[in-house]
């Protein structure tokens, strides 16, 4: 049962407050868009033995949604931010790179 | 016989005599006993049947691992199967009987099997039992499932007397096992001031050490032991917990251990066992290694035993478990067992080593003492059949040949041993094998467990760790617990490190041991016959045939030939028998051990109550339940509930002596044609509020809510972003920047969530603000064609004329002196208002209604009738008409579809070709021939035509489907293939044990279509 720290209210919080909500940083297509880009959007997910960036609701707490930086393999936790953002901060890009040297970086 | 010796036994009290009963028989014996060793002093060697065979089963071992001793212990109210009696601890009135025999453990019918073993070998009931199909069903299941099975079932109908709890806790580092390693470990941690919490699953501290023997820091195992435990119940940051099992470890440092409170005291209604969820920084397993039998010939007859246990039973309890013991061997460990019998003046007549040259400190000593040592030496058969009578020896290199016969009645065997790693294994950890050691140990070099800083979370210790000498099992655990309290680095460089200290923990010394030698089956070249009588997995009577036959057969993955053979199935999950069972496979595929692997570990390490998996959680705070305003009432006036999400509504209100179907059709009729009071309470509210609510809706929704009239209401439907429906629903506008929204019943919680998941993480820059207030309002739904009386009588100053309160607006005022929101919309049809109050109100207004309504004929009606009105009226159900694979469209509701929104969640997946496809099936109203007959829910249409693979073409099913009192007919509604296009058309419905049903696609109104009741 993993524990993450909720960027808004500070608490660490057992995975049995939080829900799981997937891959962070999707880029919405709607209307007017191609099948394909419409397809990845809604299907296609990264499915990294790594780094993975996803989404959490600290749902049992504050009710806000953020993201986690987390290892698939050994469940490292990297860091957490609010989802409000397009990509991760420095800082927590900066944490991956230091534990992580061969990680392919963010791109999107 | 087995028997209480003269002297020795030092976990009994020989003053303190405690009767218990085995199979009605009283037996004898002392506090401290275990039922196994009590009944070994009783000379009941025999103690249950196996699985399959129904074969004879003595106890084995004397902890955990036992596979053959499990009891029916207790009765009634305390009754428990499968308890293993190595680990029950005797009291005053204990009863156990023994499993899986009939009629008698002495004499057992199924014992039949054995005489036969070649006709049941692996995968048996999978080869035989294949034809004809439907005979499984009724012959073959029914007679394996009665001859099979373990203990008995407790009684249905009798309830547990005993409470069980959840414990929730947190400590630095987590120890599991109270063996000197364990407590090498503890002290090392706790000594740099981290918290600890240091379980044992046994009712002592010390472990092994005490037994075989060793010294620590020149002290006795035992001395040193109880000086430990004192240090560590004096420092206020260790907990120490006996009779606690780490049971399981999971993700970041996430444990759960289980404690057995009262197990031993056998007082009935007490706390009995408490589950720990346990949150620990670094957990360390210090769980000792298992003994492994040896694979010969009869080697399940009663009276072959670990050697380890022999010797258990002799220092612990004081009892010998035969009067000639033969000892058979391929390690100097054994010898401990044969030294200590003769010192107890039981006989060893003697030492069956399958190496060639043992020396080494324990056997020169064994000789000294007078024991007869036949090296290269192997057990050809043990003979007996309820109790061992003599041992055969041949040479280890031969194929069985005997050389010679013994006399015992007692066999201690020792295969050598293999380190417990299922808590190292839970979290990921990875095995190596140990060649000289013949042991899987935990693995260093691959990644260990890590926790979320992805430094290593658990730490094998001691033996568990791979150590079997006593001086390398101290170090070892003292550097585990340097490590896990951060004082010392991990071997890989990860966590703390302080500067390089002198070591300062424990010093141990004991005999020294030669190298073992890796023996899988005795002799070496193992006759077809006698595999056929080795066993490797007792409980489940697995043989070494039968690994071997399924090698053959082509089950080369481990995984897939436990299996097939249920070798480590049972409940003991191979503690004995995988290693050994591993090795033979690898042999039958010419592999080496370690490429064969293990099978994986999984939680609990030992099988756990039920009860305590449930703890509190049972009868009413199972599942908390919500209640509306109205609930006490309902529950007082017939209400006959159903479960609705976590809330319970009434199906009916019943009348005395009447029926559930009679109910609803009087609840119908009132309804259509006086007036009836609803509960909707339930409907999910959501206030959607701020400058963007209206945009923020359009997206939401299908149709357009941004060009609502304050004021007014508007019926929505929502879809997912894959465009299927899910939730729909009355909007209305309370203000310019305020819109509340009703979901269904079961959706209020998800649809908030959906509304926040949006708002938080797409268009967060939107000025929205959402409330839930669901349970802040109840909601009163008055409904039929008196329902202006009623709310009139009631009083109000509110205009409530057609004119002034036209259907689909609401209006704020006051009813009956309640502050009230009245919303006339209607989900029935008729002439309808739902009057939104608060809460805490609501019970007021609900009474006042059904006196305004006495002369109106006002009835209180449930959710069927409910749903036979919307269903009579064309009206679809999430849920009911929507599985999550349909659209708007398919439902005939183009209307709600705006075409004027360049978005709004789900539109772009409803422009894909397959949602546009002219043969998706759609709604369609269903009428059948004989207008008395209900279709069954959910019948599937088929159009006589088979698909390729033999079953029928369906082309539509039954969503909603009622008899319809108003209509004195059936209604149905349904999803057909080109359904609307179809009108008129006659199709046929299967009905599973009955005749089909033909029925006419009509309109999906049946009743006032041109809504002529509501308009008034």
């Amino acid at each position: 049962m993993l524990i993450l720290r909720c960027p808004y209210c500070g608490i660490c919080a057992d995975e049995t407050e939080l829900t799981p909500g997937g891959e962070a940083h999707l880029t919405r297509f709607g209307p007017g868009s191609t099948d394909e880009d419409f397809e990845a959007y809604l299907f296609l997910r990264q499915n990294p033995k790594g780094v993975h960036i996803e989404r959490w609701c600290h749902t049992c707490g504050c009710g806000k949604w953020f993201h986690a930086v987390r290892c698939t393999a050994t469940l490292e936790i990297f860091g957490t931010y609010s989802a409000q953002n397009l990509r991760p901060p420095p800082d927590i890009i900066e944490a991956i790179k230091i534990r992580r040297p061969d990680w392919g970086g963010f791109h999107k | 016989m087995s028997e209480r010796l003269a002297y020795g036994g030092r976990l009994i009290d020989r003053t303190c005599e405690i009767s218990f009963t085995f199979n009605g028989r009283e037996m004898k014996g002392y506090a401290g006993d275990t039922l196994a060793s009590g009944l070994l002093a009783n000379n009941q060697v025999l103690v249950g049947r196996s699985f399959k065979y129904h074969r004879p089963r003595g106890i084995v071992a004397s902890g955990p691992e036992e596979p053959n001793a499990l009891m029916n212990l207790g009765k009634g109210s305390t009754f428990e199967p499968n308890a293993r009696a190595t680990t029950t601890e005797i009291f005053d009135g204990l009863t156990a009987r023994s499993q899986n025999h009939w009629p008698s453990l002495e004499f057992d019918v199924g014992a039949v099997n054995a005489i036969m073993p070649l006709a049941f070998p692996a995968g048996f009931y999978y080869k035989t039992f294949i034809s004809p199909r439907a005979a499984w069903k009724h012959l073959y299941e029914p007679f394996i499932r009665k001859t099979a099975g373990l203990g008995d079932a407790p009684d249905a109908a009798t309830r547990d007397a005993d409470r069980y709890e959840y414990f929730y806790a947190h400590t630095d580092v987590m120890v599991v096992g109270g063996g000197i390693a364990g407590l090498a470990a503890a002290r090392a941690a706790a000594r740099s001031g981290v918290r600890v919490l240091v379980m044992e699953q046994s009712a002592h501290w010390g472990g092994r050490a005490p037994v075989d023997g060793a010294s620590v820091d020149g002290k006795t195992a035992d001395k040193w032991v109880k000086e430990g435990i004192d240090e560590l119940s004096r420092m206020p940051n260790v907990r120490l917990r006996l009779r606690m099992m780490g049971t399981g470890i999971y993700d970041h440092g996430f444990a759960l251990g289980y404690e057995r409170l009262s197990d031993h005291k056998g007082a009935a209604g007490t706390l009995r066992h408490r589950l720990w969820h346990i949150r620990a920084g670094r957990i360390i397993t210090a769980t000792g290694a298992i003994e492994r039998p040896l694979s010969f010939a009869g080697n399940d007859v009663p009276g072959v035993m670990l050697a380890s246990a022999v010797r258990d039973y002799a220092v612990n309890y004081g009892v010998g478990v035969g009067k000639r013991v033969v000892v058979a061997t391929n390690n100097d460990d054994a010898y401990r067992t044969a030294l200590l019998l003769k010192d107890a003046k039981v006989e060893v007549p003697c030492i069956i080593d399958a190496r060639p040259d043992p020396k080494g400190t324990l056997p020169e000593k064994a000789r000294a003492a007078g024991i007869r040592i036949l090296a290269g030496k192997a057990v050809s058969t043990a003979y007996g059949s309820k109790r061992l009578t003599s041992v055969g020896v041949c040479a280890q290199d031969s194929d069985g040949r005997k050389t010679a016969e013994f006399e015992c009645d007692a066999l201690a065997m020792s295969g050598g041993w293999s380190p417990v790693v299922h808590l190292w294994s839970h979290c990921g950890g990875k095995l190596t094998w140990d060649a000289d050691r013949a042991m899987f140990r935990p693995d260093h070099d691959d990644l260990p467990p890590s926790g979320a800083d992805g430094i290593g979370l658990v730490l094998a210790a001691g033996t568990a760790d791979g150590e079997m000498r006593t001086a390398a099992v101290l170090e070892n655990a003292h550097a585990a617990g340097l490590r896990a309290a951060g004082v010392i680095a991990f071997s890989d460089g990860a966590g703390t490190a302080a500067a390089e200290a002198p070591y300062d923990g424990p010093s141990g010394t004991d005999a020294g041991e030669a190298p073992m030698l890796p023996v899988w089956q005795m002799p070496a070249r193992l006759s077809k016959k006698a595999m056929l009588k080795t066993w490797l997995d007792y409980q489940n009577d697995v043989k070494v045939s039968d690994v071997r036959l399924a090698a053959r057969e082509g089950f080369e993955s481990v995984e897939h030939t436990k299996r097939y053979t249920t070798l480590g199935m049972a409940t003991d999950q191979g503690k004995l028998s995988n290693i050994n069972g591993i090795a033979i496979l690898a042999d039958s595929l010419g592999a080496d051990i370690p490429d064969v692997g293990t099978t994986t570990f999984r939680p609990p390490y030992q099988p756990v109550s039920m009860g305590v998996i449930a703890g509190e959680a049972h009868g009413t705070i199972f599942k908390p339940m919500r209640r509306s305003p109205m609930h006490d009432w309902i529950d007082a006036n017939g209400g006959f509930w159903e479960p609705v999400a976590d809330w319970r509504r009434p199906y009916c209100f019943r009348q005395p002596g009447e029926s559930v179907r009679d109910a609803v059709t009087r609840e119908i009729l009132s309804v259509r044609e006086n007036v009836g009071l609803l509960d909707a309470s339930t409907l999910g509210k959501i206030i959607v509020k701020g400058p963007d609510a209206g945009k923020f809706l359009d997206m939401l929704y299908t149709n357009m809510m941004s060009t609502l009239k304050v004021g007014h209401c508007r019926y929505g439907l929502m879809c997912s972003e894959n465009g299927f429906l899910s939730d729909d629903g009355v909007v209305a506008r309370l203000d310019k920047d305020t819109f509340l929204c009703h979901t269904t019943s079961g959706g209020s919680d998800r649809i908030h969530a959906w509304m926040e998941e949006w708002l938080q993480t797409e268009w967060w820059d939107w000025k929205v603000y959402t409330v839930n207030v669901t349970e802040q309002y109840a909601q009163i739904g008055i409904v039929g064609p008196n329902a202006r009386r009623v709310l009139e009588k009631m009083g109000t100053h509110m205009d409530l004329s057609a004119e002034a309160l036209p259907f689909m607006a609401f209006g704020n005022g006051k009813i009956g002196g309640i502050k009230a929101r009245l919303y006339r919309i209607s989900f029935s049809g008729e002439l309808s208002y739902e009057a939104a109050v608060p809460a805490n109100q609501a019970m007021a207004f609900w009474e006042k209604a059904l006196e305004a309504g006495v002369g109106f004929g006002i009835t209180p009606y449930g959710t069927e009738a409910l749903h036979v009105m919307r269903a009579e009226k064309g009206f679809i159900m999430i849920g009911d008409e929507t599985d999550g694979t349909v659209i708007p469209q398919d439902l005939g509701l183009n209307r709600m579809i705006s075409k004027k929104k360049d978005d709004f969640l789900g539109k772009r997946a409803q422009e894909r070709s397959f949602m546009k496809d002219p043969n998706r099936w759609k709604l369609v109203g269903l009428e059948t021939m004989d207008p008395q007959e209900v279709i069954p829910d959910g019948a599937y249409a088929v159009d006589g035509h088979l698909r390729h693979n033999g079953v029928r073409n369906m082309i539509g099913r039954i969503t909603s489907t009622y008899y319809s009192p108003t209509l004195k007919r059936s209604v149905a509604l349904g999803l057909v293939e080109r359904g609307p296009d179809r009108m008129g058309e006659i199709i046929t419905f299967t009905n599973p044990g009955g005749q089909e049903i033909e029925a006419k696609i009509v309109d999906p109104v049946f009743l006032d279509k041109e809504g002529a009741r509501q308009n008034v």
